[in-house]
């Protein structure tokens, strides 16, 4: 029988939720790295025992977690000594170096207009290879792209997304400047997009070594120019795997659909009662089928009229509904984080979303009802799940 | 022997109980203590400054005889009592405050 797997990132330490097909029964073992900031784990669609998790500290910095039996043993990859003369040295796995060999690689514009040396401060999100276990990318604040051919033990840039000429223009937003979603074209490897707030969605076609911007159709009313070619605040974008090309958009504010890969964007925000918010997620079975979490707006990060609701589009946007049974439906007032969305591949496909207040709710039934499998974790920064057949 | 002490979390890192011993070759100094530190457990390397830069990080502070050496150079002689092994090096993690 298939098995759920639900990897939660917190505040204060990683949890990892299991539970059989039918889901209504889930065993939680952690807090593992109790104590730091786990902003991402995510498993191997090869390997799916094989596990990297993002373990942060702004008193200690970055550290970077490797599991090969699904959780429940961890190593720092390439943290203790290693026999051979021809492994890298230990201590590097957290190594996150820039590549400054080339002066646009060396600042990007700060808040008051002056330029400002790139500084790596975590580890936001990470991608493993769909094909080769040992490569996992990582994005970075601020905003890099990283990738691991090794099992997490060195990391290299890929330093043509940073070097692109509008790399000097990308600027922070008040959350920091970080590279947060990485999307993998299943059919086509060398094809990846990232996404970095507040620059935009960029696009390789050749493995990153070169990157253009592709943004045209957004519009965002907190830059100078609403239409720029860099500078909007996308907050997370997500594929079907069966339809690499089209894309979803949670912006800063409104909710945008590309139907040729990253190339032209339109708004699809249709009836939403805000289009403000952080995740997007496509059902596991049905490409048009989306979900958002609205919430108020930028300055107010909380459900509108205290009711936290899921808005369901079965034709990719535009025509929303709201899911609200299982969920509070009055004096709510978390968020609910770009990367704390995931969903299931089993039949009935499930739908997975952690909050700010440290709750996670399931729904098994793709969003028409919802109940809290937990409810007092700490602040809930990102779930993935792994069906495990 | 230099001894160090480890806030909790490095010591979970390294899977050290207690104090650490080190020997350190030459003139005992702040950058010395912690590169025999990070060779002996190398998967401290960055938690205690940084990488690229070998600055100490900045919430971490240096305490040693009740004095606060973290403003020292990293290349200063530490003091002779840490240098005898009479007092411990002892690496801190600020308090969050609030």
């Amino acid at each position: 029988m298939s098995k759920v797997r639900m990897l939660v990132g917190t505040k204060k330490g990683a949890f990892i939720l299991t539970s059989d097909g039918k889901r209504q029964k889930w065993d939680i073992s952690g807090p593992h790295f109790a104590g730091w900031e786990i902003y991402h784990i995510k498993g191997s669609p090869v390997d799916p025992n094989r596990l990297h998790c993002s373990q942060s500290s702004s008193w200690f910095g970055q550290i970077i977690q490797r599991s090969d039996d699904g959780g429940k043993t961890w190593n720092i990859p390439g943290g203790e000594k290693l026999p051979s003369p021809t492994d890298p040295p230990g201590g590097q796995s957290n190594n996150f170096a820039y590549d400054t060999s080339a002066k646009p690689l060396t600042t990007h514009q700060w808040y008051d207009g002056t330029q400002h040396p790139w500084e790596f401060k975590r580890v936001w999100h990470l991608e493993p290879s769909l094909t080769d276990p040992d490569t996992v990318y990582a994005g970075v604040e601020d905003a890099a792209l990283f990738k691991t051919t090794n099992g997490g033990k060195t990391w290299k840039e890929l330093s043509g997304l940073r070097g692109h000429r509008t790399g000097k223009q990308w600027t922070p937003g008040a959350g920091g400047m970080g590279l947060h979603t990485i999307l993998i074209d299943p059919k086509n490897p060398k094809r990846i997009y990232i996404a970095i707030s507040a620059a935009g969605v960029f696009r390789t076609d050749d493995g990153g070594t070169t990157w253009q911007p592709v943004n045209k159709g957004l519009k965002s009313q907190y830059i100078p120019d609403p239409d720029a070619e860099v500078g909007h605040c996308v907050h997370r974008i997500a594929m079907h795997p069966s339809r690499p090309g089209v894309l979803y958009m949670q912006k800063h504010w409104d909710i945008m659909r590309s139907d040729n890969a990253g190339e032209q964007w339109h708004e699809v925000s249709g009836n939403l009662p805000t289009d403000f918010g952080f995740p997007i997620e496509v059902h596991a079975h049905e490409p048009e089928t989306i979900y958002v979490v609205p919430i108020k707006s930028d300055a107010e990060h909380f459900p509108l009229d205290g009711k936290l609701r899921v808005y369901r589009s079965r034709t990719g946007g535009n025509e929303w509904e709201a899911l609200t049974k299982g969920l509070p439906q009055k004096d709510c007032y978390v968020n609910i984080l770009r990367d704390a969305m995931a969903v299931d591949t089993l039949d009935a496909c499930g739908i997975y979303f952690g909050t700010t207040g440290g709750q996670v709710y399931a729904s098994v039934n793709s969003g028409d009802s919802w109940e809290a499998i937990v409810h007092d974790f700490p602040s809930v920064f990102s779930i993935e799940v792994q069906t495990i057949k | 022997m230099i001894r160090v002490v480890l806030p909790a979390h490095l010591r979970t890192l390294a899977r050290i109980d207690n104090e650490v011993a080190l020997e350190v070759k030459g003139q005992p100094t702040q950058r010395a203590v912690l590169d025999a530190l990070e060779l002996r457990y190398p998967i401290l390397t960055g938690t205690i400054r940084d990488h690229v830069t070998q600055k100490r990080r900045p919430f971490l502070r240096f305490f040693a005889c009740e004095e606060d050496l973290s403003l020292e150079s990293p290349d200063a002689p530490l003091p002779k009592a840490v240098v005898l092994g009479k007092e411990p090096f002892l690496i801190i993690g600020s308090v969050a405050g609030g």
